[in-house]
């Protein structure tokens, strides 16, 4: 049975919650604020900077899934989760997978907003149009698949873990046991609102306004996944998840050794994908709806992604498959970001443990307990190496460790990572696409020329692309004329590429605008100095060339900053 | 980047798609720079602008294509032209038509769609993040309005549908151009056989990319080629042109014990799985006009599967002794992974509104001259069939 509300796709209410008061509100957003904003990312982007203006001093945690997310489109599955990082200090978003927003949008709302903070650990439970909350007391200190096996949610659960519990910044956010909100600590601040876990479950099914058009849109779009090597191909994404990228990566000399000191490791043909299903017998599994399912599970747990398996092996100089394994298991036990982890180690054993005496496991387990060794490293890689007054240690771009893509290896991983609004991220202007899996077009890996346009206009895209709640890997196939096709049909408006591209930018200079009141600016949009100056290393002054061209695309000041005409071009608030 | 928009206008007028004094090409990085200087370059300024996109193309085609472009777009009712080849089915959707160079209308139509065509006959094709992308646009518009209007003329001979005006003048030209470049080609793959080494395989598969270009059989990113060396399987790379492989050919074990495929063509699957059903060592695939359009011409206009005869026809199709087979394309349900293995042998076969593998045992110059032979027989059965 559909909502009654007159919306198609979009429910037209968002829930407000208190957690200081354990009190909720609904928020009925006007049209234009959807039109504009669309949901997921964009919605984030928008409440974040209407609650900072209220109310400065309040650290709000955002649940939106993606405007598309709930129907039955393929790769409509993300909920965006966004707050100020307590690693980075950025506005920062990550899309996750699983059944939360599904059962979040079938539930009736576009998103949850929770402010305040609760003297207990408590946990929230939405169901359909009821919101209330239990006690979690006894959660504390409770490894994941623990924590879950105690739910046993009806629908899908959010909750944090160990790390969090312990004040580990880089702690995740875990969905339905196998997907994480990971990078930019958000389960700390879940954690830090004494909320130690989130139910949802819905009944409702997505009005769609032209079911018959749905299908032709999705038929298009399928035929174009179909077509994608990298998601498709019997070495691609679907058949051993991202972990496909480890070979292709290796080949290409992009990935990082040794924290970033080299690109040579010797092992990688052993510690690939192909061995571990070999050695891990694995069956698939993934989000709803989803031709891909990207994720490998065996016996002994979830199957690392190409991030981990890279970072656990070649970047912390680790060639036992067994490490890397257990180490990405103990990760998502305890719920900490695997990309951070593994930097934290690698910058340690740079700093501290040159003849790489330590066990990794251990030093992993204390980390997430705080103890040991490990306390030193849970505030991240930045943190740790500015203690030791080496901060070139840690290769983290705005304190956001970077992951397994040397830039030095493609250059468009080096803008990416400098304009991104998390920090050390590339999945925002996904160079991975053009300058390794050749999608839509490939581009010269080793050259800057156009860099700076394709950077903002991957940029705005993917912002458009995350507010419909549209998986990344679904860029590898379609674009976002096929999105705006099956945007109309499920809401019976009339956008083009165009208008979506429109938004992305909108949202995307949102927040910039964030990031600038929280004192960022083109001092932080910069690289750690391994880059320029070792081996193979990037010319600076191309570098900084292609950022200023950057800027002036993006509408920016030669330093970074937002502009008053250009957000207003772009119908946002200029500061107040 | 100046040096990427002189490369493709080269190739606009290598390939024979555009005379060399007609196309512009504007490309936006921080500044919008254009090929030369035209009156028109104000309006399609403004386009790029409200599009927000790097690159354009702006031309006429030229000939056979304007003529046929031109017909299409004149006596077409709707606002969209909608070929039913594999190259639009999957990638264009349909080809709007514009009345003139209107910004407003330029700009709404191609806020929908990649690239479109005007009533003159000329084509814009747009490139979200590069020329490149333009280009392969405006090579896709001219091939499939080509097999559109084949295919319709074919369809007006055995008056199952009515064109009217000089449609037999262009399509009798149509084919007189083709036929002027194709038929005198008589270069051959000249690369040593058997392989001694990988170099000798790469190299091979250069040559034979290279060829199936200059002899007009397909525009460069029409198609894909392998060759199987010492269990390993060595493919061009996805999104490549076939006559600039070098650095874009992809390794990969026939054990599948590397995934280096990743970025191999989208036909990687098919191509494995043709090498471990039937003891071939190279296979060549392209887009050759008239095998394609012979492959869709079908009287049965009331047969329930019209529409989707690229997946769902029954009947067992040849061109003489050439098979005509059903697939999508990529893996899953429905494609030609399912086909093309099963039933290439002899010659090679024809996919539905898609394209051309032929496969052999003996390195390339078995497999060119095939894919040569049977484009020509494709062509003359067409003409024995309309004229």
């Amino acid at each position: 049975m559909p909502h009654s509300n007159k919306s198609y796709g979009w429910t037209g209410k968002i829930l407000l919650i208190d957690l200081c008061t354990q009190k909720y509100e609904v928020i009925r957003p006007e049209e234009n604020i959807y039109k504009s904003f669309l949901g997921g990312r964009g919605l984030c982007s928008y409440y974040m900077r209407e609650i900072k203006n209220l109310m400065p001093s309040e650290i709000p945690l955002l649940f939106f899934p993606g405007a598309l997310t709930g129907t039955k489109i393929p790769f409509a599955v993300k909920t965006i989760i966004s707050s100020i990082s307590p690693l980075t200090k950025t506005f920062f978003t990550s899309a996750v997978g699983g059944f939360f927003g599904w059962h979040l949008k079938k539930a009736g709302w576009d998103g949850i907003i929770i402010t305040g903070k609760s003297q207990n650990q408590i946990g929230l439970t939405v169901k359909d149009e009821n919101v209330s909350f239990f006690d979690c007391n006894d959660l504390k200190n409770k490894k994941a698949s623990d924590i879950f096996h105690k739910l046993k949610p009806e629908g899908s659960a959010a909750i944090t873990s160990i790390a969090a519990d312990n004040g580990v910044a880089f702690s995740n956010i875990i969905i339905d046991k196998y997907f994480f909100a990971g990078r930019g600590g958000l389960g700390l601040v879940m954690a830090n609102k004494g909320l130690k876990a989130i139910e949802v479950y819905g009944s409702c099914d997505i009005a769609v306004h032209d079911s018959e058009n749905l299908s032709k849109g999705i038929e298009d779009s399928m035929r174009l996944v179909s077509a994608s090597p990298s998601l498709m191909g019997e070495l691609g994404f679907t058949e051993f998840g991202t972990s496909a990228l480890y070979d292709l990566i290796f080949s290409r000399n992009i990935m990082p050794a040794k924290n970033f000191a080299s690109r040579s490791f010797p092992d990688a043909e052993h510690l690939n994908a192909w061995n571990f299903k070999n050695k891990y017998p694995w069956e698939k599994t993934g989000c709803p709806n989803c031709p891909i399912l990207c994720k490998r599970i065996s016996s002994e747990g979830l199957l690392p992604e190409y991030n981990s398996m890279a970072h656990f092996s070649s970047l912390i100089d680790n060639r036992d498959i067994d490490i890397v394994m257990e180490a990405n298991r103990l990760c998502n036990e305890t719920g900490m970001d695997t990309i951070s982890a593994a930097s934290a180690i690698a910058c340690y054993r740079e700093l501290k443990d040159k003849d790489h005496s330590i066990d990794i496991i251990q030093l992993l387990k204390e980390i997430a307990f705080a103890s040991g060794e490990g306390k030193l490293l849970i505030k991240g890689s930045s943190e740790f190496s500015k203690k030791l007054s080496s901060p070139e240690s840690s290769m983290n771009v705005k304190g956001l460790d970077l992951p397994a893509f040397d830039p030095r290896g493609a250059y468009g991983f080096s803008l990416a990572y400098a304009t991104s609004t998390r920090g050390g991220c590339y999945l925002q202007a996904y160079p991975l696409s053009h300058e390794i899996l050749r999608k839509p077009i490939a581009t010269d890996r080793f050259s800057f020329e156009g860099k700076a346009r394709i950077t903002k206009l991957n940029e705005d895209m993917n912002a458009a692309m995350d507010s419909l709640g549209l998986c990344r890997f679904s860029v590898n196939a379609f674009g976002l004329e096929e999105c705006a096709k099956l945007l109309n049909a499920v809401t019976g408006e009339d956008f083009t590429a165009g208008d979506l591209m429109n938004c992305g930018e909108r949202i995307f200079y949102n927040e910039r605008i964030i990031n600038y009141t929280l004192g960022f600016d083109s001092k932080d949009d910069d690289l750690p100095e391994r880059f320029f100056e070792s081996e193979n290393a990037i010319n600076r002054d191309d570098f900084l060339k292609a950022r200023a061209n950057y800027y002036l695309i993006r509408g920016l000041s030669p330093e970074g900053k937002p502009l008053e005409t250009k957000t207003r071009e772009l119908k946002l608030k200029w500061l107040e | 980047m100046a040096g990427v928009k002189e490369k493709y206008l080269q190739k606009l007028i290598s390939q024979r798609l555009c005379n060399s004094t007609d196309p512009l090409v504007g490309f936006l990085d921080a500044d919008l720079q254009w090929n030369r200087e035209s009156d028109k370059t104000e309006i399609l300024s403004q386009v790029v602008n409200s599009l927000g996109v790097s690159a354009i193309i702006y031309s006429i085609p030229r000939e056979p294509y304007k003529s046929m472009i031109k017909y299409l777009a004149s006596y077409e009712e709707k606002d969209f032209l909608k070929p039913e080849d594999t190259e639009t089915r999957t990638f264009l959707h349909d080809i709007p038509i514009a009345q003139n160079l209107n910004v407003g209308e330029l700009t709404q139509k191609l806020k929908k769609r990649k690239g479109l065509v005007l009533k003159d006959g000329s084509v814009i094709a747009q490139g979200a993040i590069g020329v490149e992308q333009a280009f392969v646009t405006f090579s896709s518009i001219c091939f499939s309005l080509f097999v559109k209007f084949m295919c319709d003329f074919y369809y007006h001979r055995k008056n199952l549908m009515k064109m009217e005006g000089e449609v037999e003048e262009i399509a009798k030209k149509a084919i007189k151009c083709y036929e002027d470049h194709l038929l005198p080609f008589d270069k051959m793959p000249q690369s040593p056989y058997p392989f001694e080494k990988e170099d000798d395989a790469i190299a091979a598969i250069i040559e034979a990319g290279s060829l199936t270009v200059e002899s007009g059989l397909v525009d460069s990113f029409f198609g894909n080629i392998s060759c199987l060396f010492e269990n390993t399987i060595y493919i061009s790379q996805t999104g490549s042109s076939l006559d600039e492989l070098e650095g874009y050919i992809d390794p990969c074990p026939i054990d599948n014990s590397k995934t280096n495929a990743i970025t191999a063509s989208s036909e990687f699957s098919t191509h494995r799985a043709i090498y471990l059903k039937k003891k071939f060592n190279a296979i060549l695939h392209g887009h050759p006009k008239f095998s394609v359009i012979y492959s869709m011409l079908c009287d049965k206009i009331n047969c329930p599967n019209r529409g989707k005869c690229h997946i769902s026809c029954s009947d067992r199709r040849f061109m003489k002794d050439v098979p005509i087979v059903t697939g999508e394309v990529g893996r899953g349900k429905n494609t030609l992974l399912q086909t093309v293995p099963e039933y290439i042998s002899g010659r090679g076969v024809i996919v539905f509104g898609h394209g051309v593998f032929t496969a052999g045992g003996s390195g390339f110059y078995e497999i060119f001259r095939n894919l040569l032979e049977i484009e020509k027989e494709a062509l003359w059965a067409y003409k024995d069939l309309v004229f």
